[in-house]
């Protein structure tokens, strides 16, 4: 397989007409759900062209989220890594906290436009979860968000968060009791309110047009990025890295720089306890096609094709399926996915907290730890781009208990 | 190709009947019993059989059924399993038509090619997947159809009149229409405003036309069977049997469970 180029010769990565990313993506839902996914798509790929829409949206990214976000040269890590500099894009300074609010920001512009009163949402480690309540909260709409029971416990503040913001979080106890099982939930809802409800899925996952619409908001992100860099650094990055659970920060980035063929592309997984253990949520790494929620795509399951439960010590990335597009990117070979385990992603968790004063989400923190490794293989004079996805206030009660210490 | 769930509707439209088509999560409340239920499905008076292929992620489906896949599922049910409890089934039952519900990931996982020629050994006459809607059907291949093995497709409260279209062309065996916006076992039923959305399906579509979801007893079942050609009942089945100590008891609970639904359609047949 090949990616598509252009007339210019550029290559480009976008699906068909139902979403299909060579084998993988598409439209897997049920009939009911049908109509509301063609009526999104239509009103999203009508709306993305229009000018008075691109101007709401970029004016929310610069006046409410706080962008463009910075890049930051991390010396004192560089110089503990050895090797490539190490540039962070700033994500987790934006509103709320990580790279989710540029999504929400614009679909619920799009729920706005689409005359929906009501919106639903499901989390993982609750940063979605709050960056829809957010945007719910400020545009005066119901907002109902579905979490996993094993997810509430591991992120207590973030629903809190969610609760001052006005939103009901409903805790999923079904399955794994995690960002899955919260998406089956999510999924039940709209079908049952398809009419008044508009579904904010937090990730490049599901059913078309999902996976694009998800993208392209967070490539603000990556289109950013590409400007700073040839203002601030004269270059493009040698390699951009980013964790990937669903893969919404790292197709962000990702995305604006496909054309770039010396730009390496790296998707870090979460390997938990190991790859070779059954412990760890790295569909990418270690899984196979299959179908889950709404696309075909990498998924972790048995050999009677049940979804199987997944661990990351990180709750964002703790998801055995990932969006259809990194798939695509997979097999075409224009990205690379790699695993980084809980521990090493406690140790960069650490190391960037320490040498650098910021704090990053545990997410994150996998793709600061590929970052510094990775720099190590390098020259000093070429350049690692790694998002900083989100910022790590929200996991300092998970880190305290896995280290044994009481707050 | 014409195959047992055509010739079942046939002959009940000769008879003016409506069929009665009960769903249950194979190997719920007990693998070793599956074989047995469905025989005492078809004495209580059913005509044809949906079983439920569990998966893990079972996204259309309410609590009853999402909680009867995940006990099969951790009792070991798996595809291959309920392709076997078919073949057992046929040795002594060649007539009632059988149709495999679920979703797509566990044929994925099996192949779909191994899946086609495996499930026509068993005796497998139509298959319904809830996540694979008409545009996605190709990604089965030809090995169904070639198999005689329909693909039964769904339609709902939301489908436009240009789906209902195209679904009405692909459609064989029946058409499954589902009764309300929502999911199985939900108690959303308005038996009443489906006359309207048939006929108007009717327009579109040769096949058969079967309604299910949120028929739950002889009541519900009798109204829709007076504008439907078949009802479906699953998640309150579902229940009436988990409770089962043996499957002597799970056998007597379909039978009791079907027979006041089986009457009730009878007497309301249109």
């Amino acid at each position: 397989m090949k990616i598509e180029t252009d007339l210019t010769g550029r290559p480009v990565s976008e699906p068909d007409k139902l979403g299909h990313f060579g084998p993988y993506g598409g439209m897997y839902v049920s009939e009911t759900l049908m109509h509301a996914h063609e009526e999104l798509a239509e009103a999203y790929f009508r709306w993305r062209e229009d000018d008075e829409f691109i101007a709401r949206f970029d004016d929310d990214l610069a006046h409410y989220v706080g962008r463009p976000s910075p890049i930051y040269h991390a010396r004192r890590l560089t110089e503990v890594a050895g090797g490539a500099r190490i540039l962070l894009k700033r994500e987790d300074l934006n509103h709320t906290g990580a790279h989710k609010i540029n999504n929400t920001v614009g679909q619920a512009l799009l729920a706005e436009y689409m005359g929906k009163s009501r919106i639903i949402a499901e989390t993982g480690a609750g940063q979605h979860g709050v960056a829809s309540a957010t945007v719910a909260a400020r545009l005066g709409k119901e907002c109902v968000v579905y979490m996993g029971e094993v997810d509430i416990h591991r992120q207590a503040i973030n629903v809190f968060r969610m609760k001052l913001l006005g939103a009901e979080v409903r805790p999923v106890t079904s399955g794994s009791k995690t960002l899955k099982d919260a998406l089956n939930d999510a999924i039940r809802d709209w079908v049952t309110n398809v009419d008044d409800t508009f579904y904010i899925i937090g990730t490049v996952a599901g059913a078309h047009p999902y996976p694009v619409m998800v993208r392209d908001f967070n490539a603000i992100v990556g289109r950013e990025a590409r400007r700073q860099m040839v203002g601030q650094f004269e270059a493009l990055p040698d390699a951009l890295v980013a964790c990937v659970g669903g893969g919404s920060n790292a197709l962000g980035l990702f995305h604006p720089f496909i054309g770039d063929a010396d730009v390496r592309m790296i998707g870090v997984e979460a390997a938990g306890h190991g790859l070779h253990t059954d412990q760890h949520a790295a569909s990418l790494c270690a899984g196979r096609p299959g179908v889950l929620h709404g696309c075909r795509t990498y998924v972790m399951d048995d050999d009677a094709g049940q979804i199987e439960h997944t661990h990351s010590v990180s709750a964002g990335l703790d998801y055995p399926g990932v969006g259809p597009e990194h798939a695509w990117l997979k097999d075409t070979g224009r990205a690379e996915y790699v695993g980084v385990t809980d521990e090493e992603a406690m140790e960069a968790f650490h190391a960037l907290t320490r040498l650098e004063g910021i704090l990053p989400a545990l997410e994150s923190s996998h793709a600061v730890a590929y970052a510094m490794k990775l720099a190590g293989e390098m020259r000093p004079d070429q350049a690692i781009l790694v998002n900083l996805s989100g910022r790590g206030d929200k996991d300092v009660q998970t880190v305290a208990e896995l280290e044994g210490i009481s707050l | 190709m014409t195959n047992r769930i055509d010739r079942c509707f046939e002959t009940l439209a000769e008879d003016g009947k409506t069929a009665l088509i009960p769903f249950v999560t194979v190997g719920d409340p007990h693998p070793d019993w599956a074989v047995d239920v469905m025989h005492a499905l078809v004495e209580g008076g059913s005509d044809l059989l949906e079983l439920g292929v569990p998966f893990s992620d079972p996204t259309a489906d309410g609590p009853v059924i999402q909680q009867a896949s995940e006990r099969a599922i951790a009792k070991g049910v798996s595809l291959c399993l309920v392709l076997d409890v078919v073949h057992r089934f046929r040795k002594t039952d060649a007539g009632t038509p059988i149709v495999l519900m679920g979703y797509l990931n566990p044929i994925e996982r099996y192949g779909y090619e191994a899946f086609a020629k495996d499930a026509s050994a068993a005796g497998v006459d139509g298959l319904l997947l809830v996540d694979c809607p008409p545009e996605e059907l190709s990604i089965l291949g030809d090995g169904l159809g070639q198999a005689g093995i329909h693909p039964i497709c769904l339609v709902a409260p939301t489908t436009t009149e240009e789906r209902m279209e195209r679904i009405g062309q692909l459609a064989g065996g029946y058409l499954y229409y589902v009764s309300f916006k929502g999911i199985t076992g939900a108690n959303r039923l308005d038996a009443a405003a489906l006359a309207k959305p048939l006929k108007n399906l009717r327009r579109h579509a040769s096949v058969p036309l079967a309604v299910g979801f949120g028929i739950k007893d002889a009541q519900s079942a009798a109204e829709v069977a007076a504008v439907a050609d078949g009802v479906v009942i699953g998640s309150a089945l579902v229940t009436s049997l988990s409770g089962a100590t043996s499957a002597a008891d799970a056998c007597e609970r379909a039978k009791a469970f079907l027979a006041p639904i089986r009457a009730a359609m009878d007497n309301s047949a249109p």
